[in-house]
């Protein structure tokens, strides 16, 4: 009965114990974006903006307001700076992902997942499935 | 018998597609792979950072800084006046930390630490933020309602406590020093240390309980 209301009034409270990172790739996007920003490849300044407004953009998008949202976020700020200051293009990087995604298909559970099992003959049957 | 056989593709369907990571993970690895290829990041990085970051920073770092200070009126002094400096020659301070302003709790101040923008935050001596201080409702409320979010987190702020909120930025981060609890007299750096909290580095914890310094 107090529960719901607990939660309602709480919302963020009831995060506090949470685990940082529910998914490995959360912290390498995150990794990412700190090692390029100390590499130089964009400033710390317009990662926060570009996060900011990716962060803001999702939201407005209909978007829950949870971590998961923000890590999308973080993706999709690097994907832009990327886009604009470090030359890889939107259509390269949709090339390597789904060059990765069929990398994960035809690679057998439990071996290293490596990008050239994402090419060649093995790469026909993946774009299929 | 050709039931069994589609459930057997199903099933191996499935099988294919819970090893494929979800596509945020794809992406990520595309950039990072991409980036590696066009030498300018080198493959270690990300990897070493991740490890840094999660397992050796977290917010022992900043417990300690915040111990220093309550045991040597030297340190805190030059870390309230220029807290990136003071910082610098510690072990604890992991990355450097460009621009730091650690502002001080009072019996008539209180200081609560956002960032509105997005998720600026001083990880350097803190690790990773924890998952409210990144959500849009923390970001608005601790500006709109800094009380209420106070309350929420169990801090009941007398009328007579005047309430700051720091607003961070990818140039400046804050790092609240807490009031030393009574009690911990004669205790040495470790022990104080050990009962610093995140959340009170941030603002959202007042009163340090010195029960964790107990044992």
């Amino acid at each position: 009965m107090t529960r719901p209301e607990g939660d309602a009034v709480a919302p963020l409270a009831r995060r506090d114990d949470e685990p940082l990172f529910d998914e490995p790739w959360q912290a390498q996007a995150l990794g990412l974006a700190f090692s390029l920003s100390d590499a130089g490849v964009f400033t710390p300044a317009q990662w926060s903006r570009a996060l900011g407004a990716a962060h803001r953009r999702i939201l407005a998008g209909g978007a829950d307001d949870t971590p998961q949202t923000y890590y999308e976020a973080v993706v999709a700020a690097l994907e832009g700076l990327l886009r604009e200051g470090g030359g890889i293009s939107a259509s390269a990087l949709e090339q390597r992902v789904k060059t990765w995604r069929r990398a994960y298909l035809n690679t057998p559970h439990g071996r290293p997942v490596k990008l050239t099992a994402g090419l060649g003959a093995g790469a026909q049957k993946g774009a299929n499935h | 018998m050709s039931d069994h056989e589609h459930k057997n593709t199903g099933d191996v369907h499935r099988e294919l597609h819970s090893h494929l990571p979800p596509e945020p993970a794809l992406r990520v690895r595309a950039m990072e792979s991409l980036l590696i290829e066009k030498g300018m990041l080198d493959p270690e990085t990300v990897d070493a950072w991740v490890e840094a970051y999660c397992e050796k920073i977290g917010p022992k770092c900043g417990a300690r800084i915040v111990a220093k200070a309550w045991s040597d009126a030297d340190f805190k002094a030059r870390l309230l006046e220029n807290g990136a400096e003071a910082v610098k020659g510690l072990d604890d301070a992991g990355w450097a930390v460009a621009h730091l302003r650690v502002i001080e709790n009072t019996p008539a101040i209180h200081n609560l630490v956002v960032c509105t923008l997005c998720s600026c935050y001083p990880h350097a001596i803190l690790g990773p933020p924890p998952n409210w201080y990144k959500m849009a409702a923390y970001r608005s409320r601790a500006v709109r309602d800094p009380r209420g979010v106070l309350k929420e987190f169990g801090v009941e702020l007398g009328g007579d406590i005047g309430l700051r909120v720091w607003d961070s930025t990818s140039e400046l981060r804050y790092l609240v020093l807490p009031g030393r609890p009574e009690g911990t007299g004669g205790w040495d750096e470790e022990r104080l240390a050990s009962i610093v909290t995140r959340n009170s580095m941030i603002g959202t914890q007042r009163d340090l309980s010195i029960d964790a310094g107990q044992a």
